[in-house]
């Protein structure tokens, strides 16, 4: 009998190097262009809502009335309002009360409904039944109407508006985040940890949140474009944010039409201010669920 | 097919019932009397309380909320939406003034964003990650960014600055002046129909994409078929039924969101209708309209979900 000596097969590829932050950011500008565009939109955003008052050249609440209705100058770039005040500081500090609103209320609306849909598809059974009416309940329930609805109920003011747009939010992540959780709960490292006797908070919280992670930051960053523009509307319509806050769509509520033949900047520019915020929260949401989507991914 | 589609209908009842009492609940919770601003408290007129409590009485809401609610149920069930508390006309009246122009706006924006959306879709998808797909897909989140009242206010302006165009204060029906009625129209359709367009070559796009990296589509490639023919009767037919889905439930959900057009273009339709409603605290009105708009989202949902089932035989399938 032969003794044939036992060889280990070797790799002969060498493990790529971990990309430095610097140049993960690179690659990232490089192979998603129009998120990177989005990315620089958000932080011109958030750097503009946090110097708001170092960068802004006059007091958004102060008005002059010899300077009603200012043409665009050197003195106020962007003109000035019916009461005098300067269109670009108010549009200034309405990007805090834009990224207040987005933020919170897309945040609180996704993690509320990513805890039911988690919920829901991990006890299944009759909670499952119950919570799923629910949502459907809620989900064809006109939602500009329901947040009109709410605002009407809690009066206008900014945190009123946050939790009318929170609330129709809820049942569109919980839908989709209750079919990720679901699929999940089918692989077999959950049947192997529950086999090993885990207990049901920890199977959720270490095995089933973690990978439902990536849908709800989809989510996530679809909402927050979507929550910035409710509350523009909800104060377009006098049910958001109320004067003198200087926020965007109150800024183009009420005057701003009447006397858009006479100034058509009080129109136009903050406009394009809710335009640009919401443009680079979706091209940005875009590009990231392009690159966390397996099923969306260059073959 | 059967035992599904009776399971669907089934499900429906609780929906439905769960927004009648939700819509009946919101609306009793919102602070302000209608019987108040009938008789103009709001103004901070003194008011005689005996009057007040006459008109409360008169319009049915001194009764317990459980038997108003139950009127409300009864009325439902025999195809009565109520009367106006404001304009004390039935509310099915009301509509049937308001309907036309809302109906006709949903519908021209429909087909104008799907006769666009459609091949922009397609094309990004096939074009993915080259100068074509960014054009397509930066015009498409441009049209999810813009506020539709901004662009209301935009289209207004430009053509009372250039034109002198000022948007008509009467609504003229198609069937009595077309062109009339044309001129009215094109404007808000176009604003409606750029975001609507926008939403659904998106998802055009993205559902192609996934359905072109399929095995199937690979098979089509190594057979050599030409690309025309994998894309559109291959890939396309496939990638259909979610954007199915969203053409109906974004239809479903327009007469709701035409609030804010509607508004812009001093257009007396259903949206404006709803928002007058609530100011109001019409109840009829508010509960009516939403049980109406919700009652139309589920119907849609029931008849895109048995197009599914009708599309892709797999669906059917499993309900055996």
């Amino acid at each position: 009998m032969s003794v044939y000596p036992l060889e280990h097969a070797t790799a002969s590829a060498t493990l790529r190097r971990r990309l430095t932050a610097v140049e993960e950011v690179g690659k990232f500008i490089h192979a998603k262009p129009l998120g990177a565009a989005g990315a620089a939109v958000i932080l011109a955003m958030l750097i503009v809502a946090f110097l708001a008052r170092a960068l802004a050249p006059y007091d958004p609440y102060t008005g002059d009335y010899e300077l009603q209705f200012a043409r665009p100058s050197l003195d106020h770039w962007l003109g000035t309002d019916e009461f005098g005040r300067d269109v670009l500081s108010r549009i200034m500090y309405g990007a805090r009360i834009a990224l207040f609103v987005g933020f919170t209320a897309s945040v609180a609306g996704c993690s509320l409904g990513a805890l039911l849909g988690v919920l829901s598809a991990y006890w299944g059974g009759r909670v499952d039944l119950l919570l799923e009416r629910v949502m459907d309940i809620l989900l064809s329930f006109p939602q500009l109407i329901l947040a009109l609805a709410i605002a009407s109920i809690l009066g206008p003011a900014v945190q009123n508006v946050v939790i009318a747009i929170a609330i129709p939010i809820v049942p569109r992540v919980a839908r989709v985040v209750r079919a990720a959780a679901m699929s999940v709960k089918e692989n077999v490292y959950v049947e192997a940890v529950r086999a090993l006797g885990a207990s049901r908070p920890r199977v959720v919280l270490q095995h089933i949140v973690p990978n439902v992670f990536a849908p709800y930051l989809i989510m996530l960053t679809a909402q927050l474009g979507s929550a910035i523009l409710a509350e523009a509307s909800l104060s377009y319509l006098g049910l958001g944010t109320a004067e003198p806050t200087p926020s965007w769509g109150l800024m183009l509520s009420g005057s701003a039409a009447s006397y858009a033949e006479k100034a058509p900047w009080i129109a136009i520019f903050p406009g394009i201010a809710i335009s640009l915020g919401v443009f680079g929260f979706n091209l940005f949401g875009d590009s990231l669920r392009d690159a966390l989507d397996p099923k969306l991914r260059r073959g | 097919m059967a035992s599904y589609l009776a399971k669907r209908l089934l499900l429906i009842v609780p929906t439905l019932l769960g927004v009648a009492s939700l819509v009946f609940v919101i609306m009793r919770v919102i602070p302000g009397d209608v019987a108040l601003l009938i008789l103009g408290g709001d103004q901070g007129s003194h008011i005689d309380p005996q009057q007040l409590a006459a008109v409360r009485q008169q319009l049915g809401l001194d009764q317990p909320l459980i038997v108003q609610f139950g009127v409300w149920m009864w009325g439902l069930l025999h195809f009565d939406l109520g009367t106006s508390l404001w304009t004390g006309r039935p509310v099915v009246e009301e509509l049937l003034i308001r309907l036309p122009l809302s109906l006709e706006l949903a519908v021209l924006a429909t087909m104008i964003s799907v006769l666009i959306s459609i091949p922009l879709g397609m094309l990004a998808a096939v074009r993915q990650d080259t100068w074509v797909d960014y054009v397509v897909r930066v015009v498409s989140i441009g049209g999810l960014a813009v506020p539709s009242f901004w662009v209301g206010i935009l289209v207004i302006l430009f053509l009372v600055l250039f034109f002198g165009w000022g948007p008509p204060l009467l609504f003229t029906p198609p069937w009595e002046d077309p062109w009339a009625n044309l001129q009215q129209m094109i404007w808000p359709v176009v604003t409606v129909g750029y975001r609507y367009a926008a939403v659904t070559t998106r998802m055009t796009r993205s559902t192609l994409l996934e359905v072109l990296r399929e095995d199937y589509i690979r098979t089509a490639w190594a057979k050599g078929l030409a690309q025309k023919a994998i894309v559109i009767r291959h890939a396309l037919k496939n990638a259909m039924l979610p954007v199915i889905t969203l053409i109906g439930t974004e239809f479903a959900f327009l007469i709701g969101g035409l609030v804010v057009t509607e508004t812009v273009f001093t257009l007396n339709g259903v949206g404006r209708f709803v928002v007058d409603a609530v100011a109001h605290r019409d109840y009829p009105v508010v509960q009516a309209l939403v049980f109406l708009i919700a009652f139309g989202f589920v119907l849609v949902n029931l008849l895109v979900d048995l197009t599914y089932a009708w599309f892709d035989p797999r669906i059917r399938y499993q309900e055996r």
